[in-house]
């Protein structure tokens, strides 16, 4: 492990090589836009929100997979990237079916907040409306594959945290999809512990509880420090006070 | 002369009207900035000419709804997507998703008490599109006010901009969705 000095933003900040440019930034108070991230989980660089400008390459990079090398020149907040950011936005609502005036999470949603902090007025491409399937079969909670952005938390909190790989992805493309065990009813899935971290991680309304109505559920994702932070370094934090 | 202001009611639930009216006591003081020359809660049957702006709730979603919009449009100097419907298609684009004819099915058929059919070649029905969309997919749509329903606070905001010659430019107070 070394310690590398790079550039985000015009700011001289300094940073383990074994860290993504997303942690660096967040370390030193500059806010990358994601919705695939979370802390305790590992980076997959699924959403692309996290795209930064690197001096030297006109290619894009996503922050949370790329790692820094010594004297890099980051942008993370360009007229450019902003543009893609609305895009990617734009994209993910008409991919799914996101209708926030009857959604369980309305209000409470990081691809509602996305949408606002990307100033998007409206979709300015096609909506596709896709056929998604709901399945409510589990006995307390339901997947709405209409809102799911495909970020994949909840395949990897099940596999990396609960250990219990219930859910994957199938499909190609457009076509994928989050599925359980062997493509089956979530009811019927023999690996589920029905633990809900999937739940809690979602970022959208896509995995909710049974039981709530429109704009009544809010997601905690506190939990993952406290399991992530035991196990690894065998120590309770907590998560009622601020300082970790 | 005091800027000529329409509303219209498309493939809507009414409830961004309804917001609408929820300005209360500030209708009054709308009263004196703009004339109404049309809208659902006014009498007049025909959309009139030369309107200065034009506040349109609800996606496209039938053939008279695409008409409609298209005389609006030819009409308005200004036209506004009024409430999430209109904006993203939202409630009313939910059945998307479904063939026109198993909507219909369902509605018609499957939901009735009596006489039971779909209705067809009806010249006074206007046709169901394939898709509910929202506005600025079937015209140029020049600002947009969001929510289900918006709130009367963010319509007060966007139509007194609007009055004042400005397109309403949407703070993060008043870009909500749902």
């Amino acid at each position: 492990m070394a310690i590398l000095t790079l550039t985000i933003n015009g700011e001289h900040v300094s940073g383990k090589d074994d860290e993504s440019l997303l942690a660096i930034a967040e370390q030193h108070g500059i806010r990358i836009p994601t919705l695939c991230h979370l802390d305790g989980l590992s980076d997959v660089g699924a959403c692309r929100l996290c795209l930064v400008e690197i001096e030297g390459t006109p290619r894009l990079f996503p922050a949370c997979t790329t790692k820094p090398r010594e004297g890099m020149v980051v942008s993370t907040d360009t007229e450019r990237l902003r543009k893609y950011r609305r895009m990617i936005i734009e994209f993910l609502a008409s991919e799914g079916n996101h209708q926030c005036a009857v959604c369980v999470v309305n209000n409470h949603c990081e691809l509602q907040n996305m949408a606002y902090e990307t100033a998007l007025t409206h979709v300015s491409v096609p909506y596709l409306y896709p056929k998604k399937e709901l399945d409510a079969s589990h006995e307390n909670f339901i997947i709405d594959r209409n809102r799911c952005i495909l970020c994949t938390r909840c395949v990897r909190v099940c596999h990396e945290v609960e250990g219990a790989h219930t859910w994957d992805i199938a499909g190609r493309g457009i076509d994928c999809e989050i599925i359980s065990d062997l493509n089956q009813p979530w009811g019927t899935s023999e690996s589920c512990t029905s633990c809900g971290k999937c739940v809690l991680v979602c970022p959208t309304g896509a995995l909710i509880e049974k039981g709530e109505a429109v704009s009544e559920m809010e997601k905690k994702t506190d939990f993952l420090r406290y399991i992530v932070t035991a196990r690894q370094k065998r120590e309770w934090v907590n998560l009622d006070s601020d300082e970790e | 002369m005091k800027p000529r202001v329409a509303t219209a009611w498309l493939g809507g639930c009414s409830g961004c009207h309804m917001s609408f009216l929820d300005m209360d006591e500030r209708l009054i003081e709308l009263a004196d900035k703009m004339d109404l020359v049309y809208s659902p809660i006014i009498d007049i049957k025909n959309f009139p000419g030369n309107v200065d702006v034009t506040l349109v709730e609800g996606a496209v979603a039938n053939t008279e709804h695409e008409e409609m919009a298209h005389l609006i449009r030819r009409n308005s100097r200004i036209v506004v997507s009024f409430g999430d419907c209109a904006v993203t298609g939202n409630v009313t684009a939910m059945r998307n998703s479904l063939t026109r004819e198993a909507v219909l099915d369902r509605s018609y058929v499957q939901l009735a008490d009596i006489t039971p059919q779909i209705p067809r070649d009806y010249p006074t029905i206007a046709e169901l599109m394939t898709t509910a969309r929202p506005l600025h997919e079937i015209i140029t749509v020049d600002a947009f006010i969001h929510g289900c329903p918006p709130t009367a606070d963010q319509i007060w905001y966007a139509v007194s901009q609007l009055l004042e010659g400005k397109i309403p430019a949407l703070s993060n107070v008043y870009l909500r969705y749902g």
